[in-house]
């Protein structure tokens, strides 16, 4: 999409959503054009940008990072795998609720630390219901209680995923190994990604991200970890830069429990594969036919 | 939430979607990635619990951390050929304070009463320390496949062992031979994004 497109399309929006609304659409943009730089804003679509052109961008990231937080970064593009599907399996009997997992993604994400944002939130639900309405997050220890059990919930990339079609600039959209990542530089912060999906698994950021720079993961992404501007939303990524490069995810690395699976759903021989041919598995919400890659699963 | 027995999984239909993302790259070599071939070369290792075969003293080292002894220390024998603990016959009242909660299951079920230094498998044979996951395996066989099929245990390192290692996690780092089950612990790390906090309850959706 082009720069003038992209224009146009705040305009409509302008039409279609009535002044109010559309104030606080872009008001990220409006309000905050002293953080962006001119070259963020002369910047094309991530998909329109040559090998090279990518370099220079990646690079002027790293600078900006360096004068903003202190600290030098290294931000990559892992482009997808040929032949790699990912996908996760959670096992809900194993789970205790102990939110490392929360933990993990909000350090390995570089996610502000004042609000402690992480992109997974963990249910405490009664057992023996499906009931979602009575869960809670906020739901103190110790943990497991004999009473309830646990459901970690993130993004689950879905493949008909409501929330890219919704976008109204495709400053979203799902990648060939299934997941669905944002250009935090081509989004305008409406927040209409975040209203259409079933799994709240979208943050808007509604503060400049604070981290000490000690505490900056350095190994980062453009797609993923990278630190996001302010009035941009943002999603987890299956940890991107850790998984195109053959690692797990962090969030599985952190579960004291073993309760994450995940693998390539292309390979008969993985991990996830063995879960979806010999567990009871299930997805969230099935019937909105989202198309969820990822799964529960309960041990017999 | 609809449960679906495993083999009707939506896994075609969702393998069939991939090549359905929008709006191509304009240069298309920047779409993917190199491929990766060739075999899994990546190594497997287990984790040691470094508790396995050491009694804990009460004495600690400069760590803090207690002074382990061999088990051999009492239960092997001697220069004369004497099993130290046996002669003893235990006036110190040793692992009498040692938590035991597994089933009904007698100290013999598992270690070996000519060698303490042993396990011993249900069939008498003997079982060196550091095998103790064979133990557990003739016990517990659904935990054990679930565990080599990588869904019970987890793991650090690589997914994809054709790009790196993977270290897997012992029985022991996580269940206590003697009192296996799991304890409750304090969750960490309360959410407090105001999306978390709003959601809450709002989770009701479809459902
Ligand atoms: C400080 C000396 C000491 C050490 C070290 C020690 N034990 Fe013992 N243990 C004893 C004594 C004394 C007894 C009681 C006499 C007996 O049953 O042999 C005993 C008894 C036992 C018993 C039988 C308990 C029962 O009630 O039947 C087991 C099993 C055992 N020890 C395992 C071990 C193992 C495994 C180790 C090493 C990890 C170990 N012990 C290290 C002193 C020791
Ligand atoms: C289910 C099998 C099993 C049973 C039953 C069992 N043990 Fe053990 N025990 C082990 C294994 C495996 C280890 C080594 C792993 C470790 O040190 O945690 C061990 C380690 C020990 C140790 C040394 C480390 C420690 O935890 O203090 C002692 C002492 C011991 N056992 C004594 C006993 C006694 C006494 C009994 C009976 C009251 C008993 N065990 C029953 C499996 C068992
Ligand atoms: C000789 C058979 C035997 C061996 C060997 C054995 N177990 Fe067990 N285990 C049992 C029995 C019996 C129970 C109790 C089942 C019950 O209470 O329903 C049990 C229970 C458990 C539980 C569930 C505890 C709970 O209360 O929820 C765990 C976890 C466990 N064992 C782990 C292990 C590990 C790890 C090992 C290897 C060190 C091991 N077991 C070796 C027989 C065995
Ligand atoms: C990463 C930690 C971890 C490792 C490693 C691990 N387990 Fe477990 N295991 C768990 C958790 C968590 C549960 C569920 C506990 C609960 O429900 O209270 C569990 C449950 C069990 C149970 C009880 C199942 C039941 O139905 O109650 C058995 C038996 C068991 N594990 C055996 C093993 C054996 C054997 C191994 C090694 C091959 C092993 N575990 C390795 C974490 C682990």
């Amino acid at each position: 999409m082009s720069d003038t497109s992209r224009r146009t399309v705040f305009k409509a929006m302008g039409a279609t959503l009535g002044a109010g609304a559309f104030a606080r659409a872009i008001a990220p943009i409006v309000e905050w054009t002293e953080d962006l730089s001119l070259d963020q804003l002369l910047q094309r679509h991530y998909k329109e940008l040559g090998r090279d052109e990518l370099q220079v961008v990646l690079r002027e990231l790293e600078r900006k990072t360096a004068e903003d937080y202190g600290t030098s970064v290294s931000i990559a593009d892992p482009r997808p795998t040929p032949g790699v599907s990912f996908g996760y399996a959670l096992n809900l009997t194993m789970c205790i609720g102990c939110r490392r997992c929360a933990e993990a993604c909000h350090i390995e994400n570089n996610h502000d630390r004042a609000t402690d944002n992480s992109y997974i939130r963990v249910l405490e639900i009664d057992k023996g219901t499906v009931n979602l309405s009575r869960a809670t997050a906020d739901y103190d220890g110790p943990v497991p209680k004999a009473d309830k059990y646990y459901m970690p919930v993130q993004c689950h990339q879905c493949d008909r995923p409501p929330c890219v079609n919704v976008c109204p600039v495709e400053a979203t959209w799902k990648e060939a190994d299934g997941i669905v990542v944002v250009d935090y530089d081509w989004c305008i912060g409406c927040r209409y990604c975040e209203a259409a999906c079933p799994y709240h698994a979208r943050r808007f950021n509604w503060t400049k991200p604070q981290i000490p720079a000690e505490e900056i993961n350095p190994d980062q992404a453009y797609l993923s970890n990278r630190i996001r501007p302010q009035g941009v939303m943002e999603k987890c990524t299956f940890c991107l830069h850790r998984t195109r490069r053959g690692e797990l995810p962090a969030c599985l690395e952190a579960c004291p429990t073993g309760s994450r699976v995940f693998g390539d759903l292309n390979d008969p021989a993985s991990e996830i594969r063995w879960v979806l041919e010999n567990k009871r598995v299930f997805v969230l919400k099935e019937d909105l036919g989202t198309l969820p890659r990822f799964f529960y699963f309960f041990d017999e | 939430m609809p449960l679906l027995p495993p083999r009707d999984l939506p896994l075609l239909s969702l393998l069939a979607l991939l090549s359905a993302c929008t709006g191509g790259f304009s240069d298309p070599s920047r779409e993917l990635g190199e491929p990766v071939s060739g075999p899994a070369t990546g190594r497997v290792e287990i984790h040691r619990p470094p508790t396995m075969g050491v009694l804990d003293t009460p004495l600690e080292d400069v760590h803090g951390a207690p002074i382990g002894v061999a088990c051999d220390t009492c239960h092997g024998p001697d220069a004369d050929g004497e099993v130290l603990a046996r002669a003893q016959d235990n006036p110190e009242g040793m692992h009498q304070g040692l938590e035991h909660r597994h089933g009904d299951l007698a100290c013999d079920a598992c270690h070996d009463p000519d060698d303490r230094r042993f396990l011993r498998r249900a069939d008498g044979s003997r079982l060196e320390m550091p095998r103790a996951m064979e133990l557990c395996a003739q016990c517990h066989g659904p935990q054990h496949r679930d565990y080599q099929r990588g869904s019970h245990g987890g793991m650090t390192g690589a997914w994809d062992l054709r790009r790196g290692d993977r270290v897997r996690n012992h029985c022991l780092d996580c269940h206590d031979a003697h009192a296996p089950a799991w304890s409750q612990l304090d969750p960490v790390f309360p959410p407090m994004d105001r999306g978390t906090v709003q959601q809450r309850t709002a989770d009701s959706g479809s459902h």
